[in-house]
């Protein structure tokens, strides 16, 4: 479904595409060794590197270039066997060199593809242009003294990967789904873990409006958007401004924006004297980086199973509807306890437990699925016993409620309470009798053509029964002494 | 025995380890000599009780039998490179006050050596300058005067503390860097050994940068073969320097006194500049002579980009400076001249913090990389330097070594050639070549001029073979005698 925003002047399309800082999971910085973890006390985390003192100099972080390799290969990206550093020069309190360290005309990512998955069941395809390394900058606090700012290095020389889409997004929605993807992807390779809250993925959206069929419009930049669901209101909003400001006569100038969520619109960031230069050139302290083939092999070797794999085998190997595989493997953790669940019994059964009353408990109980009371060999065991007959799957609910309060195991739980399901065809025959005794009017009615009390009888036997009774014999029974 | 400050190094080494002389005594005799010879202004700072401290464990290492190669060797550092709880200025305003917490690779290896610290000496602001006047902290005198002329000379730039220094005898070497010209100028007007060696050999972790691609740290004395023995200590692979070269380092002094037979000398002619001064294209002409007698085979060769050179430095220097100076700018230490708002700030403390010539410098590197110029100026420099190193590639097929003179003059007042900047920047004219290439080149004093001041020759070779270079250098010293001493020196 195409999405459109409609003007005075008619009909407009969206045109989009994001810069994704996404901050290397790695112990150290790039070409630093100091610690990388988030929360730390302020500028505890930084060398001498970071803080730029004279005479120092950077060495690139090998594992930071493997993350960036392997992110590459989950984005079925080249890998440039042979990339460059450049500096990024601009004067700030809290770029403590006076240049960024990136990588401006030689990537180590060239061009890839992200397949996303939308509300509606459809995917589609967005290029990836590039990815890329540089260094974070730190911190200016600009609210903790009425005249100064503080400065706190601890993030100032942090691995980040900015990876750059194809203006192929055409909506909120696709950016949405885009984000969700790429995050759900870097979350499984283990090469960022995502949080859009801590900062540790950051969007900088790049918007155009056009009328159908057009050539690219001007585009803006929208920085530093920090959730996905702003980045979905950031599109929208930036789109109906230009929108607002073509249909008035006017131009759009590229500029660089800031989402106010507050007010849920974008305005402009950046007034002419802050127009820069950046001057840049390829630092002379590092020389070009070259991967080893063999190397990057290894990596590729060693890669997990990426989301959209695995969403494939789950729907071969365990017979699940897209919808239920894409729903599983959204979070590595879930796909992984689904497929402990799953493996070795009914995969279907398995989804609607995890998806269905799992997920409910999790939920209710705000537990995330690592601090879940359950654990997947006792959901499992908790299936067997449904699936041998021990328990029917009314008691199961009240089993699984146990599991939750109290962390046990189901067959404990089911001894425990004794749960077991009654297949004694006399205490059954019993059963059944005394209700039909209690009840020979309802009989009566039945007998004459009223069938809808069948279910009336089965309730009242299971109740007599305490809810134990195999439900296939229920039936069977109350067929007979009907008859 | 000659009095300790006119040692040679080697000397010194071979007397101390015979125990012949203590550590202590000639660090007391150095020390003493850089008190005296304060005026010359060769030191920033000086470190006497550190040097004595040095050299009382110097001597207790030596009597235990655990000398190091340089054990007990009293050296003056530039103050460029870093060094542990002694201050550091880059001959700048914009250090003020700075003491590293840290110790440049390349001091540390001397000090891991057994070498006794001296102090900082004085340089150009940031290594920039070829006549030492740019320093916050003065000009260096040279203890060379010309003959009947008590005018005070320039040692050359950027190292002219260090050379003046070793000329002096205020110390029997010292370290030194050189982007353009910084260590073999500086030698060639004092009548010091200096050498550059290849980019790459010593380590630039812990000297405050000017130019990354070019700067080079190596070492300046009396001889070449105090030299070989210095490079030996200073160099080698450091994982803290990407740019550092993973080769293995010769024992250079082993190379000397093996002769040159056999050896081919190149002399470029385009480095036959017009307006050379007669008595520079003399020496040359005798350094060849001397060479061709110690059986050397000459050989004119084509350095066809050489005329290229100095504007291609004067871009590429100047463009990594104005970059590798961002830092400075008075947040984290040094200087800072607070103001209304960060951009304020920035302003004051850099205007008040730099010298002119760093400023100049900053400008136009800032000017050759802005967008609008830089193909023109920095990539198309980038794209000559390639053609420069090329040129060597070329000559390398054809002989050993490279002979041209080491500067187009011998030294000159202080103020005679302030007025226009690229008067001064002509004195790198024929050693920054080596630079852009990466080549190891040394500068060895050949003789006199007519007004008693010393000429250099300088050697270039083949990257990494720094031992060919001080071959050839060697046999240039051994015919040239150089005798000649300065005016002012210790002892005097």
């Amino acid at each position: 479904m195409t999405y459109t925003l409609e003007g005075t002047t008619g009909t407009w399309e969206v045109v989009v595409g994001l810069e994704v800082h996404a901050q290397v999971i790695s112990k150290a910085k790039l070409f630093s060794g100091a610690a990388t973890a988030f929360g730390a006390e302020p500028n505890t985390q930084v060398s001498f590197v970071d803080a730029a003192f004279p005479g120092m100099l950077p060495v690139i972080n090998r594992e930071c270039v493997a993350q960036a390799v392997r992110t590459g290969l989950g984005l079925n990206a080249q890998i440039n066997l042979e990339s460059r550093f450049d500096r990024k020069n601009y004067f700030y309190a809290d770029l403590p060199a006076g240049y960024q360290i990136s990588q401006y005309q030689h990537p180590i990512v060239g061009t890839g593809v992200i397949t996303i998955d939308l509300p509606d069941g459809t995917s589609k395809e967005i290029g990836i242009t590039r990815l890329h390394l540089e260094q974070d900058a730190g911190k200016s606090l600009h609210d903790q003294h009425p005249t100064k700012s503080y400065i706190d290095l601890n993030r100032a020389g942090v691995a980040l990967m900015e990876i750059v889409s194809e203006p192929d997004i055409r909506s909120p929605e696709e950016a949405g789904a885009y984000l969700t993807k790429l995050r759900q992807i870097l979350r499984y390779l283990g090469t960022c873990d995502g949080n859009m809250e801590e900062g540790s993925m950051r969007a900088d959206v790049n918007v155009s409006v056009r009328k159908p069929g057009e050539a690219y419009r001007t585009r803006c930049e929208v920085k530093n958007v920090n959730s996905i669901r702003f980045v979905m209101q950031a599109v929208e909003a930036e789109a109906r401004r230009q929108i607002a400001v073509w249909e008035e006569g006017g131009e759009v100038a590229q500029e660089t924006r800031l989402f106010d969520s507050a007010r849920g619109t974008t305005r402009s960031m950046r007034s002419k004297e802050h127009a820069h230069d950046y001057r840049y050139f390829p630092d002379p302290d590092l020389l070009p980086l070259v991967l080893d083939p063999a190397w990057v092999e290894g990596l590729k070797a060693h890669l997990p199973e990426l989301p959209d794999a695995k969403a494939a085998r789950f729907m071969k190997d365990y017979g699940l509807p897209a919808y239920d595989a894409r729903v599983l493997v959204a979070e590595q953790a879930t796909a992984d306890f689904y497929e402990a669940v799953a493996k070795g019994r009914d995969g279907k059964q398995a989804a609607n437990w995890v998806m269905g009353d799992f997920f409910a408990a999790l939920n209710r109980t705000g537990r995330s699925i690592e601090e879940s009371p359950v654990s997947a060999a006792s959901l499992g065991k908790l299936l067997d016993l449904i699936n041998d007959a021990t328990i029917n799957g009314r008691i199961a609910k009240e089993v699984f409620e146990a599991m939750v309060e109290t962390g046990d195991d189901p067959v404990a739980i089911v001894d425990a309470k004794g749960l077991r399901q009654v297949t004694d065809t006399g205490a059954i025959d019993a059963a059944v009798a005394e209700v039909l005794a209690k009840n020979a009017d309802k009989v009566a009615e039945y007998r004459g053509g009223k069938d809808k009390l069948f279910g009336f009888f089965v309730g009242q036997v299971m109740k007599a029964m305490a809810g134990k009774g195999n439900p296939a014999l229920v039936n069977e029974v109350l067929k007979k002494q009907l008859g | 025995m000659a009095a300790l400050t006119d040692l040679k190094l080697a000397e010194a080494t071979e007397l101390l380890a015979a125990k012949k002389i203590s550590a202590t005594e000639l660090a007391k005799a150095h020390v003493d000599a850089i008190e005296k010879l304060s005026s010359l202004n060769a030191f920033i700072v000086a470190t006497p009780e550190r040097a004595m401290a040095d050299a009382k464990r110097a001597d207790e290492r030596i009597a235990k039998g655990e000398a190091g190669p340089l054990e007990g060797i009293p050296l003056a550092i530039k103050d460029l490179f870093c060094t542990d709880g002694i201050q550091t200025t880059a001959g700048s305003r914009i250090l003020g006050g700075f003491t590293p917490p840290y110790e440049s690779t390349v001091s540390a290896n001397l000090w891991r050596d057994g070498a006794v610290c001296l102090g900082k000496t004085n340089l150009d602001e940031f290594a920039m300058g070829s006549s030492n006047t740019t320093s916050a902290y003065g000009n260096v005198v040279n203890p060379w005067k010309r003959r009947g002329d008590n005018r005070d000379l320039v040692p050359g730039g950027s190292s002219g503390g260090s050379a003046a220094a070793v000329a002096a005898r205020l110390c029997l070497g010292a370290t030194a860097t050189d982007t353009g010209g910084s260590i073999r100028q500086p030698a060639a007007f004092t009548g010091t050994v200096g050498i550059k060696p290849t980019y790459g050999r010593c380590s630039r972790w812990g000297i405050v940068a000017f130019a990354s691609s070019l700067d080079q740290a190596g070492p300046m004395a009396r001889s070449v073969k105090d030299c070989a023995i210095l490079l030996r200590s200073m160099a080698g692979f450091d994982p803290k320097d990407s740019t550092s070269a993973d080769v293995a380092v010769p024992d250079f002094a082993a190379a000397l006194g093996q002769g040159v037979k056999g050896l081919r000398i190149g002399v470029p002619k385009e480095y036959r500049l017009d307006g050379l001064a007669p008595e520079i294209g003399a020496l040359w002409e005798q350094g060849i002579a001397w060479l061709k007698a110690a059986g050397c085979t000459i050989h004119e060769i084509s350095l066809p980009h050489t005329k290229y050179a100095l504007p291609t430095y004067y871009i590429v220097a100047p463009a990594e400076a104005s970059s590798n100076l961002a830092r400075y700018d008075g947040v984290r230490f040094g200087l800072r001249v607070p103001g209304d708002s960060l951009d304020a700030q920035y302003e004051a403390t850099r205007g008040e913090g730099f010298g002119e010539e760093v400023r100049r410098r900053i400008m136009i590197g800032t000017y050759v990389l802005s967008a609008g110029y830089y193909d023109a100026y920095y990539l198309k420099a980038q794209k000559v330097r390639a053609l420069i190193a090329r040129d060597f590639d070329e000559a390398w097929k054809s002989v050993d070594a490279i002979l041209t003179p080491a500067t187009p003059s011998s030294a000159f007042a202080i103020g005679e050639k302030q007025d226009d900047p690229v008067t001064m920047y002509l004195n790198d004219v024929f050693t920054v070549t080596a630079n852009l290439a990466g080549l190891p080149g040394i500068s060895v004093p050949a003789g006199l001029d007519a007004q008693g001041l010393p000429l250099g020759l300088q050697v270039v070779g083949r990257a990494f073979d720094e031992e060919t270079v001080f071959r050839v250098a060697e046999a240039i010293e051994q015919a040239a005698g150089f005798s000649a001493v300065p005016q002012i020196r210790a002892g005097a």
